[in-house]
């Protein structure tokens, strides 16, 4: 009871706060709460739920699940062939430092400006973070577990499956993590530099054309985007990884 | 039933040459326990995973005429996979060699019964205590149905009564199941209350020191074995010809 | 073949296969200019002041935004994490906080700050803020217990306890934090300059682009640029890492946090 009361309180505090202090706003780039509530409704709860967001979402999940496979895909056959990692390891380097959004304008000249270009934005940014957690944690595999697989013939796509890629999977799931917030960054730049909809597109509208109100309450679609993934993720993860969380909190308490 | 003939291991890396075995020749009958014994560092580990087919030898040959082969290795903490149940430990192996359903369940329940952890097939291995984790890995082992068991000082890493209480149990499997048992260890007591014979083996560069054959009754318990006249001459023997061959290290 | 060299032929071979595709017609060598005509394009773009120009306002949005994140960062996750009912009380609202995507505070930004640099910092600010924070508060966590204990058993006092006891083991979390804060950084400078307009590399790559076909291989130069910018970052974070660290004997885990 106190936990929740104490978990629970400085957010409620806070929006109230914001309640409060911006009730009967007059400036006209800050308005009330009350208003954007308002507008958040009138704005999401039709239509542009299923023109706009949807869509968007649809693009993000596209992309990242593409991301994955590549990335999983790719990462564990150089994390586990030596000469490849050497041969690839600073051109990977210099690829995934070139912040992603940049690649924005090169891949509209190649994709033009539909959906492929958008999931081709999504996939450049996200496959990185996961190729090179995926080479670590492949790289990292703990010598003893291979010896016992070599020793009891587990070998082939068994031992991929039940060895490799579920030692590799806490840095796998990292990877995973921040490609997600890579990913939702991807989604609106896309849109807010080519589109013609989307969660990015209409959010840059709205600024422009001073519909401030509806502006703001897309701001707040997308942070609201941004937890409900990250807390979908979660459950993921704990579902993944319950052995490594369940283990670590072993090492703690010896 | 495992021959190893004249073998010999050099490590060979950055312009350092380390001479692990310089020449080890014995054999192994089948059915038969034997225990490797040796100074620390004298490349026992290196041997087991020559024999277990993980490392090759620099020369010499080794034959084992039996399929197949398990192994137990010291880091029982690091030999199982902590993202798998008890019973999913145990069962991988089969899995891997294709057997049945059926026949790989009944495997399993029986090996984990073996090594009394029926009660515990649902946990993860490291909700389980040392002792019990590499219990886990012996059961592995025997449901795996080897002809050839390979033990790299499994017990070195438990306290002192969980190794007693293993080593009974592993003294009971061997009686039980009819396999060729090599053993692994540092301890010269317990090699010489494992063992049928104790392969002393010399500081690096590594040789066969001596054999010792241990003419201990089979029927073996901590208490009265341990404190039979015979027990402490033969630990005796064996130490002997360590401490001989840890003094004859160029 | 050791290792560099090998990484060098994959470079060489990256660079070849560049040259290759567009030159036999796979894709549409005016959309994808083969790396020799980048090279030339970034020769002659490089005497130009307004490049120069260009690095530095990005250099600059980055360094500053990242100055300010890490000050903040480390000044609250310190105050925060040693005080437990503090702790308990905000950890709900910064994991709420935390994954807001910083693009959402994109229109907020430019229409409170219009194409400037001001503008961009925010964004800066708010995605490294958050990395620094996180990493920190792991690292306070992280002292150890009988640590804590000993120093109440010698009544030390609370400045002394940050001082002495808090701040090394939260410092290699901090650096940590401040790699990924880095990389992060960058990523949003260059963004906000794209999409808001202000002054930086993000900013020459939109006019590039808004140039037609002639000004592509100049587009695709200062991409090259941007991709060096963050080489250089990731390398002088983790060897500032090293050298700062050198001295530490914990075995420094990378929180799983982003």
């Amino acid at each position: 009871m106190r936990r929740i009361a104490i978990a629970l309180g400085l957010p409620v505090v806070l929006v109230a706060v914001w309640w409060f202090a911006s009730a009967g706003s007059t400036d006209f780039y800050r308005p009330a709460l009350s208003r954007i509530l308002l507008a958040f409704r009138e704005t999401w709860f039709g239509p542009r739920l299923f023109d706009d967001a949807l869509p968007s979402v649809g693009r993000l999940f596209a992309g990242y699940a593409l991301a994955l496979v590549l990335g999983v895909a790719l990462g564990t056959a150089i994390g586990a062939i030596p000469w490849l990692r050497a041969l690839l390891e600073p051109a990977l380097e210099f690829l995934r430092a070139i912040p992603p959004p940049v690649l924005v304008p090169i891949i509209i000249l190649i994709a033009g400006f539909g959906d492929l270009m958008k999931v081709i934005v999504i996939v450049s940014g996200c496959v990185w973070p996961i190729l090179l957690n995926t080479v670590e944690g492949v790289r990292g595999v703990d010598e003893v577990l291979a010896d016992t697989c070599r020793s009891y013939r587990i070998t082939g796509a068994m031992r991929l499956r039940h060895f490799v890629l579920r030692a590799a999977s806490p840095q796998i799931v990292t990877g995973a993590r921040q490609a997600l917030s890579i990913g939702i960054i991807l989604m609106v730049i896309s849109e807010m530099i080519a589109a013609s909809q989307g969660l990015g597109f209409t959010i840059v509208q709205f600024q422009r054309g001073f519909q401030i109100p509806e502006m703001w309450s897309g701001v707040l679609l997308l942070g609201l985007l941004g937890v409900g993934l990250s807390a979908l993720f979660q459950v993921f993860e704990r579902r993944i990884l319950i052995w490594y969380h369940g283990q670590r909190a072993e090492m703690r308490e010896w | 039933m495992l021959h190893v003939e004249g073998l010999s291991k050099v490590y060979d890396g950055h312009g350092r040459r380390t001479e692990a075995i310089a020449d080890i020749t014995f054999s192994v009958a089948e059915f038969e326990f034997a225990c490797v014994v040796g100074p620390s560092g004298c490349g026992k580990t290196t041997l087991l995973r020559c024999i277990a087919g993980l490392l090759a030898p620099t020369s010499g040959r080794i034959t084992v005429s039996g399929e197949p082969v398990a192994v137990v290795f010291q880091e029982y903490g690091r030999s199982l996979f902590p993202w798998m149940r008890v019973r999913d430990n145990v069962e991988l192996p089969l899995r891997a060699s294709h057997m049945k359903a059926q026949r790989r369940r009944e495997l399993v329940a029986e090996a984990l019964e073996s090594v009394g952890l029926s009660d515990v097939h649902n946990a993860y291995p490291w909700q389980l205590s040392g002792g019990m984790q590499q219990r886990v890995a012996i059961a592995r082992a025997i449901a795996y149905g080897p002809r050839v068991l390979l033990m790299d000082e499994p017990f070195a890493a438990v306290d002192a009564q969980t190794r007693a209480e293993l080593e009974d149990l592993i003294r009971s499997v061997w009686q039980r199941l009819g396999v060729t048992l090599l053993f692994i260890t540092h301890d010269i007591d317990e090699s010489v209350y494992l063992g049928q014979r104790v392969i002393v083996l010399s500081a690096s560069p590594t040789r066969v020191a001596e054999i010792v054959t241990v003419d201990l009754p089979a029927e073996r318990d901590q208490l009265t074995t341990r404190s039979d006249a015979r027990f402490a001459e033969l630990r005796t023997q064996v130490y002997a010809q360590i401490q001989k061959a840890k003094r004859s290290t160029p | 073949m050791s290792r560099a060299l090998l990484g060098a032929t994959g470079l060489l071979g990256l660079i070849a296969i560049g040259e290759a595709v567009p030159r036999l017609g796979l894709v549409p060598i005016q959309y994808a200019p083969p790396p020799s005509r980048i090279a030339a394009a970034l020769a002659s773009e490089a005497q130009q002041p307004r490049f120069w120009t260009a690095v530095g306002d990005t250099l600059r949005t980055w360094a500053e935004g990242l100055a300010i994140a890490l000050v903040a960062g480390v000044v609250l996750g310190v105050v925060i994490g040693s005080v437990p009912l503090l702790r308990a009380a905000t950890a709900s609202t910064i994991e709420f906080l935390r994954p807001i995507p910083s693009v959402a505070l994109i229109p907020l930004a430019a229409l409170l700050y219009g194409a400037t640099i001001t503008s961009t910092r925010v964004l800066v600010v708010y995605a490294a803020f958050w990395q620094v924070l996180v990493q920190v508060l792991h690292g306070v966590a992280d002292v150890d217990p009988v640590a804590h204990e000993t120093a109440r058993v010698y009544r030390l006092g609370r400045w002394a306890r940050v001082r002495y006891l808090i701040w090394p083991t939260a410092l290699p979390y901090a650096l940590t934090g401040l790699r990924l804060a880095a990389s992060v950084a960058l990523i949003l400078a260059i963004t906000g300059e794209l999409v808001i307009g202000s002054p930086g590399l993000g900013r020459e790559i939109a006019v590039a682009q808004g140039s037609g076909v002639s000004a592509v291989p100049t587009m695709y130069a200062y991409v090259v640029v941007t991709g060096l910018i963050g080489l250089c970052a990731n390398a002088f974070a983790r060897m500032g890492e090293r050298r700062i660290l050198a001295w530490h004997p914990a075995i420094r885990r990378e929180v799983a946090a982003a």
